[in-house]
């Protein structure tokens, strides 16, 4: 499976994009790998305004994950 | 309606000629042009990151919603990501209907979405270094007035 991290996010994890194999049964899941490996990104994926989209659709709350999906982690956006 | 996202830079002019072009059912066509602020020097480049497929379907979904509150003929919405440079323009909107009232409105309100909730994430670079943008206080009141 795919992690995409955008905005401020990637600064943090020093990252954009990677794979994982096997993937995490779930975001939660992928979310507590994450803060285990780094614990500034795990702080910075619970802080306020960020969003998971599981297959270019936001997830609020908990999705099953598979080798296929997709999981974006999006921090506040801002277009215009 | 069109939404579309451009690495390059684009003229406003010729985008909103080409969209009044062949309307003949719509009295008023408005637009806005946001257009990147050099802020005296403090900002030397604007850098905007997309989610390509996921923000284009966004935007659809926010244009979908004002073509149905304001009974909208058209819509048109350009956005820049990666570099850009002060001057340059940033987006563009521009909306058709019968009326001017509902293309005025429909204008300010997919703005007002755009800034606050389209997946763009904007960093500004400066002499002071990088600083990644998020929706000021006032973003936040202007898109709550469409409640």
């Amino acid at each position: 499976m795919r992690v995409l991290l955008f905005g401020r996010l990637s600064d943090v994890a020093g990252w954009r994009e990677r794979s994982f194999d096997p993937a995490p049964a779930s975001l939660a899941a992928l979310k507590a790998l994450l803060a285990a490996e780094d614990a500034h990104l795990g702080e910075a994926l619970g802080g306020r305004g960020v969003q998971a989209a599981v297959d270019k659709a936001i997830v609020r709350g908990e999705a099953a994950l598979t080798a296929r999906s997709e999981v974006a982690f999006l921090p506040p956006m801002s277009g215009g | 309606m069109s939404v579309r996202l451009t690495t390059d830079s684009f003229d406003p002019g010729a985008e909103l000629t080409a969209f009044c072009a062949g309307r003949t059912e719509s009295g008023a066509v408005a637009s806005f042009v946001g257009i990147a602020r050099g802020d005296a020097g403090a900002t030397t480049a604007l850098e905007l990151e997309a989610y390509p497929g996921f923000t284009e379907a966004e935007i659809g979904r926010m244009v979908e919603a004002a073509m149905a509150r304001f009974a909208l003929q058209g819509a048109l919405v350009v956005h820049r990501h990666g570099p850009i440079a002060p001057r340059e323009p940033i987006v563009m909107v521009a909306t058709a209907a019968s009326h001017r009232r509902e293309a005025f409105e429909a204008c300010d309100y997919l703005m007002d979405y755009l800034k606050s909730r389209a997946p763009f994430w904007k960093k500004e670079h400066g002499p002071a270094g990088a600083r990644w943008v998020e929706p000021t206080q006032r973003d936040l009141h202007d898109l709550a007035r469409w409640d």
